[in-house]
């Protein structure tokens, strides 16, 4: 047990460290550092104080130590455009992503599992049928067209709810929250349905698809005979049997949710971490990109850890195996 | 146990004119295809905008691609059938006075030639570094899984983001048209290179133990022969299957590029890029300007998709 959180734990170090040798190449040669800092018009003895201040004239081995270390002090350095501390600008917009990422997982959760549940105890109805193109759909359609879709039906249209920004919000120490305002919470809908549409279909197909399995073990057919209450049998037995996996992919999934925030940032034009990675691609803002690898790759490597830990506690066979909890 | 040879039933039938036509018909796969209905609309639809891609130019009142032949007064035209349509302009025109239709036609054009090339690439990298890991096995096989594995579990979109934003940091933030695309299909080859590895390297570790394999070794084949002569072959079928889905998701990536605006540029608008533009105008009313390359790009992945869920369960002995 101990042995293989350590070798867990070990290899996700590893993990994090190539990050960090991608994210320092990007710095240090894709593009020169400096002169995406200065102007035009900057002589070249003012280059080389810039450049020895920055220390890009010693070793690259030095510079790279120096660049983890930095980063394991969240020191990302100084963003090209906006001439500010990169962990500024990212602990800035952190919690408009966070917030976003957890509502739009709990709504794929919830729905998921109602629909998934439903479709797997009433799989001829026409009500499941429905559900079954919704979720072709929301594997068909593209994150950004589902987006312009429902700005075009409940903004253009019906002017319900607004099409961009995260409207009022409060400050409670450094964490802006818009989940304490009427404006704020209506911003949310529309963002967190459209980056949540595609877990939502992941999690019905997996708990329609557990379901099926569990209810034809002979444990469901057991209880049956004992003359169980239907109820009791899907919901008590059934269902629970099925939410251990369907937890684990939520979690898992969870930072491909943060990821995929960039396509849902950037059509609601909601100010979080996606946004500001995006215009930095645009722009070419090697830092904050990088800034924005590390901090994506550090929450992927902790989930995964963590499920895998968790994942040996629930279930002993794992513990002899190097499992992959994919 | 008898040795009796029992004849395919196909195999009585007179050989007709082209012998591979002939059996392509009478194969499990076409008769599978023949079966569901949906399956054979989705192939339809699909080939249908192959077609219209590639005799775009044909089917065009315009070349959208050319500034000379957009006229700003033609902007901001309503589709034909609403009252201010004016012909040609079917599907009306956007801001530059360019024709949907004719945009719609060009951009599919350029979304499939960057899907079809993304995927021919990530599916060359793919299967070589898988024949490679599960032939040789060891430390390449350590190596090239352990990165096949740290790469499955970010999302494609922000490994092609991350490829996109090194390319322009590289090569100077304003890229041409054509370099662009190049950049495009890099970054989708970059980033889907992994399934095929992953399925390659199983189906190499269960056929290298087989007596063909070591009779190729025993005759003293080269390596590289034997893996691309002998052992791919009998890996097609998976591959096929993911080669389909990842013309969707190629399809997909390269749309969400353009339309996040590191794709594709407006003066050489793929579908994304349409959407991206139309996008604007959806306040003031123009919805036509989304709509349809929205429509189209729905449709397309809708179908492919069917037609790579069909093709999973069709190549799947264990469904039969």
């Amino acid at each position: 047990m101990l042995a293989f959180t350590l070798r867990r734990a070990v290899q996700a170090i590893g993990v994090m460290i190539a990050v960090g040798i991608i994210s320092f190449s990007m710095f240090r040669f894709a593009g020169d550092p400096v002169n995406q800092m200065v102007g035009m018009d900057t002589s070249g003895a003012e280059r080389a104080a810039i450049r020895q201040s920055l220390g890009l004239d010693d070793p690259v081995i030095v510079q790279f130590g120096r660049y983890i270390g930095n980063a394991a002090q969240f020191k990302f350095g100084v963003s090209y455009q906006f001439r500010l501390p990169v962990t500024n600008l990212l602990m800035e917009r952190m919690p408009a992503t966070l917030e976003l990422a957890i509502v739009a997982s709990i709504f794929a959760m919830i729905s998921g599992i109602l629909m998934g549940v439903y479709s797997a105890l009433r799989r001829d109805s026409w009500l499941a049928h429905v559900f079954q193109a919704v979720s072709l759909i929301g594997i068909s359609l593209p994150t950004f067209l589902i987006g312009v879709l429902m700005i075009y039906l409940f903004s253009v249209t019906l002017g319900w709810l607004p099409s961009f920004g995260r409207g009022d919000v409060v400050h409670i120490g450094w964490w802006a929250t818009g989940l304490l305002t009427l404006s704020g919470l209506k911003a949310l809908i529309m963002p967190a349905i459209t980056l949540g549409l595609f877990q939502m279909t992941l999690i019905m197909r997996l708990v329609r698809a557990e379901m099926l399995e569990v209810l034809r073990t002979d444990y469901i057919r057991f209880a049956r005979a004992r003359g169980l209450t239907t109820r009791a049998i899907h919901f008590g037995h059934a269902l629970r049997n099925t939410l251990v996996p369907v937890i684990t992919v939520a979690g898992l999934q969870f930072g491909s949710v943060i990821a995929f925030a960039i396509i849902t940032e950037t059509v609601f034009q909601w100010p979080g971490m996606g946004l500001l990675f995006v215009q930095a691609v645009q722009n070419v803002d090697i830092p904050i990109m990088a800034a924005y690898l590390m901090m994506v790759s550090l929450i992927f490597v902790t989930i995964n850890l963590v499920v895998d830990i968790l994942y040996t506690i629930v279930d002993p066979r794992l513990r002899s195996t190097v499992s992959r909890a994919h | 146990m008898s040795e009796a040879v029992v004849p395919h039933p196909t195999e009585k039938r007179p050989a007709a004119a082209p012998g591979w036509f002939r059996r392509a018909l009478d194969s499990d796969l076409f008769y599978s295809f023949r079966r569901s209905k949906i399956t054979m609309i989705a192939a339809g639809v699909t080939l249908l905008f192959f077609l219209v891609a590639i005799f775009a130019s044909v089917l065009s009142v315009q070349n959208p691609f050319d500034p000379a032949q957009l006229q700003l007064m033609n902007s901001r035209i309503s589709p034909l059938w609403t009252a201010d349509g004016q012909s040609p302009f079917l599907l009306g025109t956007d801001e530059q006075g360019r024709d949907v239709l004719s945009a719609i036609l060009y951009g599919l054009r350029i979304s499939l030639l960057v899907g079809v090339l993304g995927v021919v690439l990530s599916g060359a990298i793919g299967i070589l570094l898988g024949l490679t890991a599960g032939y040789f096995g060891g430390a390449v096989d350590g190596l090239i899984m352990r990165i096949a594995d740290v790469q499955l579990s970010f999302p494609a979109i922000l490994i092609a983001l991350l490829i996109n934003g090194i390319a322009k940091s590289v090569l100077g933030n304003k890229l041409d048209e054509t370099s662009m695309l190049a950049v495009l299909v890099f970054a989708i080859g970059l980033s889907f290179w992994v399934q095929y590895a992953r399925t390659v390297r199983g189906s190499v570790l269960v056929e290298k133990n087989k007596d063909y394999v070591a009779a190729a070794q025993l005759i003293g084949l080269p390596a590289p022969v034997i893996m691309l002569r002998h052992v791919l072959p009998n890996t097609t079928g998976p591959i096929l299957v993911i080669a389909t889905i990842n013309l969707a998701l190629a399809i997909i990536t390269e749309a969400t590029l353009s339309f996040l605006g590191s794709g594709m540029p407006e003066t050489m608008p793929s579908l994304g890029t349409l959407i991206r533009i139309g996008n604007g105008y959806l306040f003031a009313g123009e919805w036509w300007i989304v709509a349809f390359p929205g429509f189209a790009l729905a449709a397309l992945i809708l179908s492919i998709n069917l037609l790579g869920d069909w093709l999973r369960d069709a190549l799947n002995p264990k469904l039969r």
